[in-house]
Protein backbone atom coordinates (compact mmCIF):
# COMPACT_ATOMS: atom_id res chain seq x y z
CA UNK A 1 0.00 0.00 0.00
CA UNK A 2 2.96 2.37 0.82
CA UNK A 3 4.77 1.26 -2.25
CA UNK A 4 6.35 3.93 -3.77
CA UNK A 5 7.27 2.64 -6.56
CA UNK A 6 3.18 2.01 -7.26
CA UNK A 7 2.25 5.30 -6.53
CA UNK A 8 4.94 6.79 -8.98
CA UNK A 9 3.33 4.42 -11.60
CA UNK A 10 -0.22 6.47 -10.61
CA UNK A 11 1.64 9.95 -10.47
CA UNK A 12 3.10 9.04 -14.51
CA UNK A 13 -0.28 8.46 -15.22
CA UNK A 14 -2.33 11.33 -13.67
CA UNK A 15 -3.52 11.98 -17.41
CA UNK A 16 -5.69 8.90 -16.62
CA UNK A 17 -7.62 10.56 -13.87
CA UNK A 18 -7.30 14.25 -14.90
CA UNK A 19 -9.55 13.32 -17.96
CA UNK A 20 -11.52 11.21 -16.20
CA UNK A 21 -12.45 13.57 -13.64
CA UNK A 22 -13.04 16.12 -16.18
CA UNK A 23 -15.27 13.97 -18.37
CA UNK A 24 -17.30 12.93 -15.18
CA UNK A 25 -17.84 17.22 -14.22
CA UNK A 26 -18.48 17.69 -17.77
CA UNK A 27 -21.18 14.97 -17.99
CA UNK A 28 -22.61 16.20 -14.53
CA UNK A 29 -23.05 19.79 -15.26
CA UNK A 30 -24.74 19.58 -19.10
CA UNK A 31 -26.66 16.32 -17.72
CA UNK A 32 -27.59 18.56 -14.72
CA UNK A 33 -28.32 21.60 -16.79
CA UNK A 34 -30.57 19.43 -19.09
CA UNK A 35 -32.37 17.62 -16.07
CA UNK A 36 -33.39 21.03 -14.63
CA UNK A 37 -35.08 21.78 -17.57
CA UNK A 38 -37.06 18.45 -17.67
CA UNK A 39 -37.30 19.07 -14.39
CA UNK A 40 -39.03 21.99 -14.33
CA UNK A 41 -41.27 21.75 -17.14
CA UNK A 42 -42.80 18.10 -16.03
CA UNK A 43 -43.00 19.70 -12.53
CA UNK A 44 -45.29 22.48 -13.61
CA UNK A 45 -47.35 20.22 -15.93
CA UNK A 46 -47.42 17.90 -12.55
CA UNK A 47 -49.12 20.95 -10.64
CA UNK A 48 -50.50 22.46 -13.96
CA UNK A 49 -54.78 22.97 -13.70
CA UNK A 50 -55.40 20.63 -17.19
CA UNK A 51 -55.86 17.23 -16.79
CA UNK A 52 -53.92 15.47 -19.94
CA UNK A 53 -50.92 17.55 -18.81
CA UNK A 54 -50.78 16.14 -15.29
CA UNK A 55 -51.29 12.96 -17.10
CA UNK A 56 -48.38 12.77 -19.13
CA UNK A 57 -45.76 14.23 -16.52
CA UNK A 58 -47.43 11.23 -14.22
CA UNK A 59 -46.45 8.79 -16.81
CA UNK A 60 -42.99 10.28 -17.69
CA UNK A 61 -42.18 10.10 -13.52
CA UNK A 62 -43.28 6.70 -13.61
CA UNK A 63 -41.82 4.89 -16.49
CA UNK A 64 -38.26 6.66 -16.14
CA UNK A 65 -38.09 6.19 -12.16
CA UNK A 66 -38.93 2.44 -11.67
CA UNK A 67 -36.53 1.58 -14.50
CA UNK A 68 -32.76 1.78 -14.10
CA UNK A 69 -30.23 4.29 -15.47
CA UNK A 70 -28.04 1.72 -17.07
CA UNK A 71 -31.00 0.20 -18.82
CA UNK A 72 -32.10 3.40 -20.09
CA UNK A 73 -28.28 4.75 -21.28
CA UNK A 74 -27.73 0.92 -22.87
CA UNK A 75 -31.06 1.71 -24.71
CA UNK A 76 -30.50 4.75 -25.85
CA UNK A 77 -27.15 4.30 -27.25
CA UNK A 78 -28.04 0.90 -29.19
CA UNK A 79 -31.19 2.24 -30.45
CA UNK A 80 -29.85 5.58 -31.56
CA UNK A 81 -25.83 3.85 -33.07
CA UNK A 82 -27.52 0.46 -34.57
CA UNK A 83 -29.86 3.07 -36.79
CA UNK A 84 -27.04 4.41 -38.38
CA UNK A 85 -26.20 7.50 -36.85
CA UNK A 86 -22.42 8.55 -36.96
CA UNK A 87 -20.89 10.04 -34.23
CA UNK A 88 -23.18 9.57 -31.71
CA UNK A 89 -20.21 9.82 -28.63
CA UNK A 90 -20.61 7.92 -25.39
CA UNK A 91 -20.46 11.42 -23.29
CA UNK A 92 -23.23 12.88 -25.24
CA UNK A 93 -25.18 9.83 -24.52
CA UNK A 94 -24.55 9.82 -20.88
CA UNK A 95 -25.59 13.76 -20.63
CA UNK A 96 -28.99 12.39 -22.31
CA UNK A 97 -29.57 9.53 -20.29
CA UNK A 98 -28.23 11.57 -17.06
CA UNK A 99 -30.51 14.41 -18.21
CA UNK A 100 -33.90 12.22 -18.52
CA UNK A 101 -33.23 10.13 -15.49
CA UNK A 102 -32.74 12.93 -13.05
CA UNK A 103 -35.15 15.33 -14.62
CA UNK A 104 -37.96 12.74 -13.37
CA UNK A 105 -36.46 12.88 -9.87
CA UNK A 106 -36.33 17.32 -10.14
CA UNK A 107 -39.59 17.08 -11.12
CA UNK A 108 -40.77 15.40 -8.16
CA UNK A 109 -39.07 17.78 -6.26
CA UNK A 110 -40.21 20.78 -7.65
CA UNK A 111 -43.81 19.28 -7.68
CA UNK A 112 -43.14 18.60 -3.86
CA UNK A 113 -42.22 22.00 -2.96
CA UNK A 114 -44.77 23.66 -4.98
CA UNK A 115 -47.72 21.53 -3.13
CA UNK A 116 -46.32 22.56 0.11
CA UNK A 117 -47.34 25.55 -0.53
CA UNK A 118 -51.07 26.06 0.89
CA UNK A 119 -53.54 26.52 -1.83
CA UNK A 120 -55.03 29.84 -0.03
CA UNK A 121 -51.60 31.88 -1.12
CA UNK A 122 -52.81 31.24 -4.75
CA UNK A 123 -56.02 32.06 -4.15
CA UNK A 124 -55.35 35.57 -1.84
CA UNK A 125 -52.95 36.38 -5.33
CA UNK A 126 -55.84 35.31 -7.94
CA UNK A 127 -58.07 37.74 -5.83
CA UNK A 128 -55.58 40.55 -6.16
CA UNK A 129 -55.10 40.07 -9.96
CA UNK A 130 -52.59 38.01 -10.53
CA UNK A 131 -52.15 36.08 -13.38
CA UNK A 132 -51.69 32.52 -12.84
CA UNK A 133 -47.47 33.16 -14.26
CA UNK A 134 -47.45 35.98 -11.88
CA UNK A 135 -48.64 33.56 -9.26
CA UNK A 136 -46.28 30.93 -9.87
CA UNK A 137 -43.00 34.04 -9.99
CA UNK A 138 -43.69 36.12 -7.18
CA UNK A 139 -45.89 34.06 -4.82
CA UNK A 140 -45.08 30.66 -5.14
CA UNK A 141 -41.18 30.05 -5.86
CA UNK A 142 -40.14 32.19 -3.83
CA UNK A 143 -41.64 29.88 -1.42
CA UNK A 144 -40.66 26.96 -2.19
CA UNK A 145 -37.05 27.22 -3.62
CA UNK A 146 -35.97 26.58 0.38
CA UNK A 147 -38.08 23.69 1.00
CA UNK A 148 -36.56 21.97 -2.79
CA UNK A 149 -32.97 22.88 -1.98
CA UNK A 150 -31.98 20.70 -0.08
CA UNK A 151 -33.11 17.13 -2.20
CA UNK A 152 -32.47 19.47 -5.20
CA UNK A 153 -28.45 19.17 -3.70
CA UNK A 154 -29.17 15.36 -3.19
CA UNK A 155 -30.15 15.12 -6.23
CA UNK A 156 -26.95 16.52 -7.99
CA UNK A 157 -24.60 14.26 -5.86
CA UNK A 158 -26.71 11.29 -7.27
CA UNK A 159 -26.42 12.56 -10.73
CA UNK A 160 -22.90 12.82 -10.36
CA UNK A 161 -22.62 9.06 -8.24
CA UNK A 162 -24.47 7.86 -11.89
CA UNK A 163 -22.28 9.21 -14.22
CA UNK A 164 -20.54 5.40 -14.87
CA UNK A 165 -24.21 4.75 -16.06
CA UNK A 166 -22.26 4.30 -19.27
CA UNK A 167 -19.60 1.90 -18.77
CA UNK A 168 -21.35 -1.36 -20.69
CA UNK A 169 -22.41 0.35 -23.76
CA UNK A 170 -19.90 3.25 -24.51
CA UNK A 171 -17.08 2.08 -23.04
CA UNK A 172 -14.53 4.18 -20.74
CA UNK A 173 -14.96 7.99 -20.27
CA UNK A 174 -16.11 8.14 -16.73
CA UNK A 175 -13.47 8.77 -14.35
CA UNK A 176 -14.95 5.47 -12.78
CA UNK A 177 -14.60 3.73 -16.09
CA UNK A 178 -11.14 4.96 -16.72
CA UNK A 179 -9.82 3.86 -13.32
CA UNK A 180 -10.94 0.44 -13.85
CA UNK A 181 -9.45 0.71 -17.38
CA UNK A 182 -6.07 1.84 -15.53
CA UNK A 183 -6.43 -1.19 -12.72
CA UNK A 184 -6.66 -3.71 -15.18
CA UNK A 185 -4.33 -2.73 -17.51
CA UNK A 186 -1.69 -4.10 -18.88
CA UNK A 187 1.78 -3.02 -17.31
CA UNK A 188 -0.53 -0.66 -14.68
CA UNK A 189 -2.12 -3.69 -12.81
CA UNK A 190 0.02 -3.78 -10.28
CA UNK A 191 -0.99 -0.51 -9.16
CA UNK A 192 -4.49 -1.13 -8.54
CA UNK A 193 -5.23 -0.34 -4.95
CA UNK A 194 -3.73 3.00 -5.62
CA UNK A 195 -5.80 3.50 -8.22
CA UNK A 196 -8.84 2.70 -7.06
CA UNK A 197 -8.32 4.89 -4.03
CA UNK A 198 -7.33 7.72 -5.71
CA UNK A 199 -10.61 7.53 -7.43
CA UNK A 200 -12.56 7.02 -4.54
CA UNK A 201 -11.08 10.00 -3.24
CA UNK A 202 -12.10 12.57 -5.85
CA UNK A 203 -15.28 11.11 -6.11
CA UNK A 204 -15.50 11.64 -2.59
CA UNK A 205 -13.66 15.01 -2.59
CA UNK A 206 -16.39 16.29 -4.54
CA UNK A 207 -19.81 14.98 -3.41
CA UNK A 208 -19.09 15.06 0.36
CA UNK A 209 -19.21 19.42 0.18
CA UNK A 210 -22.24 18.88 -1.27
CA UNK A 211 -23.73 16.55 0.75
CA UNK A 212 -22.59 18.11 3.93
CA UNK A 213 -24.28 21.58 2.19
CA UNK A 214 -27.38 19.61 1.85
CA UNK A 215 -27.76 18.24 5.12
CA UNK A 216 -26.82 21.43 6.69
CA UNK A 217 -29.90 23.69 4.88
CA UNK A 218 -32.03 20.89 5.63
CA UNK A 219 -31.07 21.38 9.86
CA UNK A 220 -31.95 25.00 9.56
CA UNK A 221 -34.96 24.43 8.05
CA UNK A 222 -36.32 22.10 9.93
CA UNK A 223 -34.85 24.38 13.12
CA UNK A 224 -37.29 26.93 11.42
CA UNK A 225 -40.01 24.83 11.18
CA UNK A 226 -40.36 23.91 14.74
CA UNK A 227 -40.00 27.73 15.31
CA UNK A 228 -42.69 28.90 13.08
CA UNK A 229 -44.95 26.39 12.57
CA UNK A 230 -48.33 26.69 14.49
CA UNK A 231 -48.32 23.32 16.48
CA UNK A 232 -52.21 23.33 16.41
CA UNK A 233 -52.87 21.16 12.78
CA UNK A 234 -55.81 18.93 12.22
CA UNK A 235 -55.26 16.11 10.76
CA UNK A 236 -57.09 16.78 7.41
CA UNK A 237 -55.17 20.24 6.90
CA UNK A 238 -51.94 18.29 6.41
CA UNK A 239 -51.34 17.98 2.54
CA UNK A 240 -50.20 14.88 0.70
CA UNK A 241 -46.79 16.65 0.14
CA UNK A 242 -46.33 17.24 3.99
CA UNK A 243 -47.30 13.67 5.02
CA UNK A 244 -44.29 12.83 2.18
CA UNK A 245 -41.97 14.67 3.86
CA UNK A 246 -42.59 13.74 7.59
CA UNK A 247 -43.24 10.15 6.48
CA UNK A 248 -39.77 10.01 4.62
CA UNK A 249 -37.68 12.86 6.91
CA UNK A 250 -37.95 15.28 4.32
CA UNK A 251 -35.81 13.35 1.64
CA UNK A 252 -33.24 11.59 3.48
CA UNK A 253 -31.39 8.75 2.30
CA UNK A 254 -33.16 6.55 -0.25
CA UNK A 255 -33.94 8.01 -3.74
CA UNK A 256 -31.01 7.40 -6.22
CA UNK B 1 -40.80 -5.81 -41.17
CA UNK B 2 -38.79 -9.01 -41.42
CA UNK B 3 -36.56 -7.52 -39.33
CA UNK B 4 -38.95 -6.94 -36.13
CA UNK B 5 -40.57 -10.83 -37.16
CA UNK B 6 -37.45 -11.85 -36.37
CA UNK B 7 -36.36 -9.58 -32.95
CA UNK B 8 -40.14 -11.49 -32.03
CA UNK B 9 -39.07 -14.87 -33.01
CA UNK B 10 -36.48 -14.48 -30.51
CA UNK B 11 -37.71 -13.59 -27.52
CA UNK B 12 -40.66 -16.48 -28.09
CA UNK B 13 -37.83 -18.84 -28.28
CA UNK B 14 -38.42 -20.42 -24.91
CA UNK B 15 -35.03 -20.92 -23.90
CA UNK B 16 -34.41 -17.25 -24.88
CA UNK B 17 -37.47 -16.43 -22.39
CA UNK B 18 -36.36 -19.07 -20.04
CA UNK B 19 -32.90 -17.17 -19.93
CA UNK B 20 -34.25 -13.60 -18.82
CA UNK B 21 -36.64 -15.16 -16.48
CA UNK B 22 -33.78 -16.66 -14.91
CA UNK B 23 -32.53 -13.08 -14.66
CA UNK B 24 -35.86 -11.69 -12.99
CA UNK B 25 -35.01 -14.17 -10.14
CA UNK B 26 -31.64 -13.26 -9.91
CA UNK B 27 -32.26 -9.56 -9.46
CA UNK B 28 -34.91 -10.39 -7.11
CA UNK B 29 -32.78 -12.63 -4.90
CA UNK B 30 -30.09 -9.90 -5.18
CA UNK B 31 -32.19 -7.33 -4.52
CA UNK B 32 -33.75 -9.15 -1.67
CA UNK B 33 -30.78 -10.11 0.31
CA UNK B 34 -29.23 -6.98 -0.06
CA UNK B 35 -31.83 -5.10 1.69
CA UNK B 36 -32.22 -7.93 4.66
CA UNK B 37 -28.39 -7.92 5.20
CA UNK B 38 -28.37 -3.85 4.27
CA UNK B 39 -30.90 -3.65 7.54
CA UNK B 40 -28.89 -5.88 9.78
CA UNK B 41 -26.10 -3.84 9.20
CA UNK B 42 -27.33 -0.73 8.32
CA UNK B 43 -29.09 -0.85 12.10
CA UNK B 44 -26.27 -1.52 13.73
CA UNK B 45 -24.41 1.39 11.80
CA UNK B 46 -27.16 3.90 13.06
CA UNK B 47 -27.31 2.65 16.49
CA UNK B 48 -23.42 3.09 16.79
CA UNK B 49 -23.85 6.82 14.67
CA UNK B 50 -26.74 7.68 17.46
CA UNK B 51 -25.50 6.01 20.60
CA UNK B 52 -21.88 5.46 21.10
CA UNK B 53 -21.47 9.13 22.47
CA UNK B 54 -19.90 8.86 25.74
CA UNK B 55 -16.00 7.99 26.62
CA UNK B 56 -14.24 4.79 24.40
CA UNK B 57 -17.20 4.35 22.66
CA UNK B 58 -16.94 7.56 20.55
CA UNK B 59 -14.64 5.42 18.83
CA UNK B 60 -17.20 3.12 17.01
CA UNK B 61 -19.36 6.57 16.66
CA UNK B 62 -16.56 7.46 14.35
CA UNK B 63 -16.00 4.49 12.17
CA UNK B 64 -19.50 4.33 11.74
CA UNK B 65 -19.60 8.19 10.32
CA UNK B 66 -16.86 7.37 8.45
CA UNK B 67 -18.24 4.53 7.06
CA UNK B 68 -21.70 5.83 5.90
CA UNK B 69 -20.39 9.06 4.70
CA UNK B 70 -17.55 7.14 2.39
CA UNK B 71 -19.97 4.83 1.02
CA UNK B 72 -22.94 7.49 0.55
CA UNK B 73 -20.29 9.83 -1.19
CA UNK B 74 -18.85 6.95 -3.72
CA UNK B 75 -20.33 5.41 -6.74
CA UNK B 76 -21.39 1.43 -6.20
CA UNK B 77 -19.64 1.26 -9.65
CA UNK B 78 -16.14 1.75 -7.75
CA UNK B 79 -17.07 -0.26 -5.01
CA UNK B 80 -18.00 -3.35 -7.40
CA UNK B 81 -14.93 -2.62 -9.26
CA UNK B 82 -12.92 -3.07 -5.87
CA UNK B 83 -14.69 -5.91 -4.68
CA UNK B 84 -13.89 -7.14 -7.99
CA UNK B 85 -9.75 -6.48 -7.54
CA UNK B 86 -9.91 -7.29 -3.47
CA UNK B 87 -12.26 -9.25 -2.12
CA UNK B 88 -11.50 -13.34 -2.01
CA UNK B 89 -12.54 -15.35 -4.32
CA UNK B 90 -15.02 -18.34 -2.78
CA UNK B 91 -14.45 -21.55 -4.37
CA UNK B 92 -18.34 -22.43 -4.76
CA UNK B 93 -18.88 -26.13 -4.52
CA UNK B 94 -20.01 -27.46 -8.19
CA UNK B 95 -23.86 -28.38 -7.09
CA UNK B 96 -23.74 -25.14 -5.80
CA UNK B 97 -23.06 -23.40 -9.03
CA UNK B 98 -25.24 -26.23 -10.40
CA UNK B 99 -27.85 -25.05 -8.69
CA UNK B 100 -27.62 -21.61 -9.69
CA UNK B 101 -27.26 -22.58 -13.41
CA UNK B 102 -23.82 -20.39 -13.34
CA UNK B 103 -20.14 -21.68 -13.70
CA UNK B 104 -18.02 -21.54 -10.43
CA UNK B 105 -15.81 -18.44 -11.97
CA UNK B 106 -19.22 -16.78 -12.35
CA UNK B 107 -20.59 -17.55 -9.44
CA UNK B 108 -17.22 -16.02 -7.71
CA UNK B 109 -17.41 -12.80 -9.81
CA UNK B 110 -21.70 -12.29 -8.98
CA UNK B 111 -20.96 -13.09 -5.08
CA UNK B 112 -18.24 -10.19 -4.56
CA UNK B 113 -20.70 -8.05 -6.64
CA UNK B 114 -23.25 -8.73 -4.48
CA UNK B 115 -21.05 -8.10 -1.56
CA UNK B 116 -19.81 -4.94 -2.44
CA UNK B 117 -24.05 -3.91 -3.27
CA UNK B 118 -24.52 -5.14 0.58
CA UNK B 119 -21.69 -2.69 1.89
CA UNK B 120 -23.58 0.40 -0.44
CA UNK B 121 -27.35 -0.17 0.83
CA UNK B 122 -26.43 -0.86 4.26
CA UNK B 123 -24.76 2.58 4.05
CA UNK B 124 -28.00 4.41 2.54
CA UNK B 125 -30.24 2.19 5.15
CA UNK B 126 -27.92 3.24 8.00
CA UNK B 127 -29.20 6.69 7.25
CA UNK B 128 -33.14 6.02 6.82
CA UNK B 129 -33.15 3.94 9.97
CA UNK B 130 -31.46 7.42 11.87
CA UNK B 131 -34.15 9.21 10.52
CA UNK B 132 -36.29 6.88 12.34
CA UNK B 133 -34.37 6.88 15.62
CA UNK B 134 -34.30 10.50 15.39
CA UNK B 135 -38.37 11.08 14.79
CA UNK B 136 -38.90 9.18 18.04
CA UNK B 137 -39.59 11.62 20.75
CA UNK B 138 -37.17 11.84 23.70
CA UNK B 139 -39.79 11.21 26.30
CA UNK B 140 -39.97 7.88 25.04
CA UNK B 141 -36.58 7.51 26.44
CA UNK B 142 -36.92 8.86 29.57
CA UNK B 143 -40.05 6.74 30.33
CA UNK B 144 -38.91 3.56 29.52
CA UNK B 145 -35.91 4.59 32.36
CA UNK B 146 -38.15 5.70 34.73
CA UNK B 147 -40.16 1.63 34.40
CA UNK B 148 -36.53 0.52 35.44
CA UNK B 149 -35.69 -0.45 31.96
CA UNK B 150 -31.78 -0.49 31.28
CA UNK B 151 -30.01 1.29 27.70
CA UNK B 152 -30.48 -1.99 25.72
CA UNK B 153 -34.23 -3.25 26.83
CA UNK B 154 -35.33 0.69 25.90
CA UNK B 155 -34.02 0.35 22.68
CA UNK B 156 -35.19 -3.37 21.53
CA UNK B 157 -38.70 -3.10 22.97
CA UNK B 158 -39.50 0.31 22.79
CA UNK B 159 -37.53 2.55 20.81
CA UNK B 160 -36.79 0.14 17.73
CA UNK B 161 -40.23 -1.55 17.23
CA UNK B 162 -41.45 2.00 16.77
CA UNK B 163 -38.47 2.97 14.47
CA UNK B 164 -38.97 0.31 11.83
CA UNK B 165 -42.80 0.96 12.17
CA UNK B 166 -41.95 4.35 10.66
CA UNK B 167 -39.84 3.88 8.43
CA UNK B 168 -41.46 0.67 6.57
CA UNK B 169 -42.49 2.81 3.73
CA UNK B 170 -39.19 4.80 2.98
CA UNK B 171 -37.66 1.00 3.48
CA UNK B 172 -39.69 -0.17 0.50
CA UNK B 173 -38.71 2.54 -1.34
CA UNK B 174 -35.31 1.94 -0.80
CA UNK B 175 -36.17 -1.75 -2.36
CA UNK B 176 -36.96 -0.18 -5.43
CA UNK B 177 -33.78 1.89 -5.45
CA UNK B 178 -31.97 -1.56 -4.53
CA UNK B 179 -33.88 -3.24 -7.54
CA UNK B 180 -32.59 -1.02 -9.83
CA UNK B 181 -28.65 -0.58 -8.41
CA UNK B 182 -28.18 -4.50 -8.81
CA UNK B 183 -28.37 -3.53 -12.90
CA UNK B 184 -24.71 -2.16 -11.94
CA UNK B 185 -23.81 -5.99 -11.33
CA UNK B 186 -24.03 -6.05 -15.15
CA UNK B 187 -21.15 -4.57 -15.33
CA UNK B 188 -18.90 -7.53 -14.07
CA UNK B 189 -21.29 -10.29 -14.04
CA UNK B 190 -23.84 -11.98 -16.63
CA UNK B 191 -26.72 -13.26 -13.81
CA UNK B 192 -29.35 -10.35 -13.34
CA UNK B 193 -31.57 -8.70 -15.67
CA UNK B 194 -29.42 -6.37 -17.21
CA UNK B 195 -26.70 -8.55 -17.89
CA UNK B 196 -28.69 -10.92 -19.00
CA UNK B 197 -29.93 -8.13 -21.95
CA UNK B 198 -26.71 -6.58 -22.94
CA UNK B 199 -25.16 -10.19 -23.56
CA UNK B 200 -28.82 -11.34 -25.73
CA UNK B 201 -27.94 -8.26 -27.76
CA UNK B 202 -24.44 -9.22 -28.72
CA UNK B 203 -25.54 -12.16 -29.64
CA UNK B 204 -29.25 -11.73 -31.07
CA UNK B 205 -28.18 -13.17 -34.44
CA UNK B 206 -28.06 -16.64 -33.18
CA UNK B 207 -32.09 -16.39 -32.14
CA UNK B 208 -33.21 -14.25 -34.93
CA UNK B 209 -32.15 -16.02 -37.87
CA UNK B 210 -31.06 -13.10 -39.52
CA UNK B 211 -27.17 -12.22 -40.58
CA UNK B 212 -27.04 -8.85 -38.73
CA UNK B 213 -28.04 -7.29 -35.39
CA UNK B 214 -30.88 -4.97 -36.12
CA UNK B 215 -32.36 -1.86 -34.30
CA UNK B 216 -35.24 -3.73 -33.50
CA UNK B 217 -33.32 -6.21 -31.60
CA UNK B 218 -32.43 -3.55 -29.17
CA UNK B 219 -36.04 -2.52 -29.17
CA UNK B 220 -37.55 -5.39 -28.42
CA UNK B 221 -34.84 -6.74 -26.18
CA UNK B 222 -34.40 -3.41 -23.98
CA UNK B 223 -38.46 -2.64 -23.85
CA UNK B 224 -39.05 -6.34 -22.43
CA UNK B 225 -36.34 -5.26 -19.92
CA UNK B 226 -37.85 -2.25 -19.24
CA UNK B 227 -41.27 -3.48 -18.67
CA UNK B 228 -40.28 -6.30 -16.64
CA UNK B 229 -38.36 -3.34 -14.27
CA UNK B 230 -41.24 -1.13 -14.51
CA UNK B 231 -43.82 -4.21 -13.52
CA UNK B 232 -41.67 -5.13 -10.41
CA UNK B 233 -41.45 -1.53 -9.14
CA UNK B 234 -44.15 -0.06 -9.87
CA UNK B 235 -46.05 -2.48 -8.12
CA UNK B 236 -43.22 -1.83 -4.82
CA UNK B 237 -44.29 2.00 -5.19
CA UNK B 238 -47.94 1.20 -5.20
CA UNK B 239 -47.32 -0.72 -2.27
CA UNK B 240 -45.53 2.24 -0.46
CA UNK B 241 -48.22 4.74 -1.46
CA UNK B 242 -51.14 2.52 -0.09
CA UNK B 243 -49.34 1.91 3.50
CA UNK B 244 -48.87 6.00 3.46
CA UNK B 245 -52.64 6.48 3.32
CA UNK B 246 -53.67 5.29 6.92
CA UNK B 247 -50.56 6.40 8.27
CA UNK B 248 -51.75 9.32 8.56
CA UNK B 249 -53.25 9.61 12.12
CA UNK B 250 -49.73 8.48 13.69
CA UNK B 251 -47.69 11.16 11.72
CA UNK B 252 -50.12 14.01 13.63
CA UNK B 253 -49.37 12.64 16.65
CA UNK B 254 -45.72 13.02 15.82
CA UNK B 255 -46.15 16.64 14.73
CA UNK B 256 -48.93 17.65 17.66
CA UNK B 257 -46.35 16.55 20.24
Amino acid sequence: MFDAEKWGLVWTHRQTFIDGTISTLLMALFGLALAMVIGVVIGLMATSHTKPLRVIARVYVETIQNTPVMLQALFLFYAVTFSGVKGFSALICGIIALGIYHGAYISEVIRTGIQSVPVGQSEAAYSQGFGQIATMWYIILPQTIKIILPPMVNQVVNLIKNTSCMFLAGGAVDLISRTNAFAVGEGTGSAAGQCYIIGGIIFFAICFPLSMLASHWEKRLKARDTVSVPVQKKADDITDAELDMIISGSGEGGEH
Amino acid sequence: MEELMGSLRMISNGNVLLYILKGVGFTLGIAFFAVVLGIIVGTVLALARNYCTKGWTKVFKYIATAYIEVFRNTPLMLWIFIGLVFFPSIEFPQDVSKFFGLSRTELAVLFKAIIALVLFTSSVIAEIVRGGLNSIPKGQFEAAYSQGFNFFQTLWLIVLPQTFRNIVPTLLSQVITTVKDTSYIANIATAELMGRTFQLIQISPNFTGLSTQNVSDVFVLCGLACVIYFVINFTLSCVVRHMQKPKKKTAVVAVTE
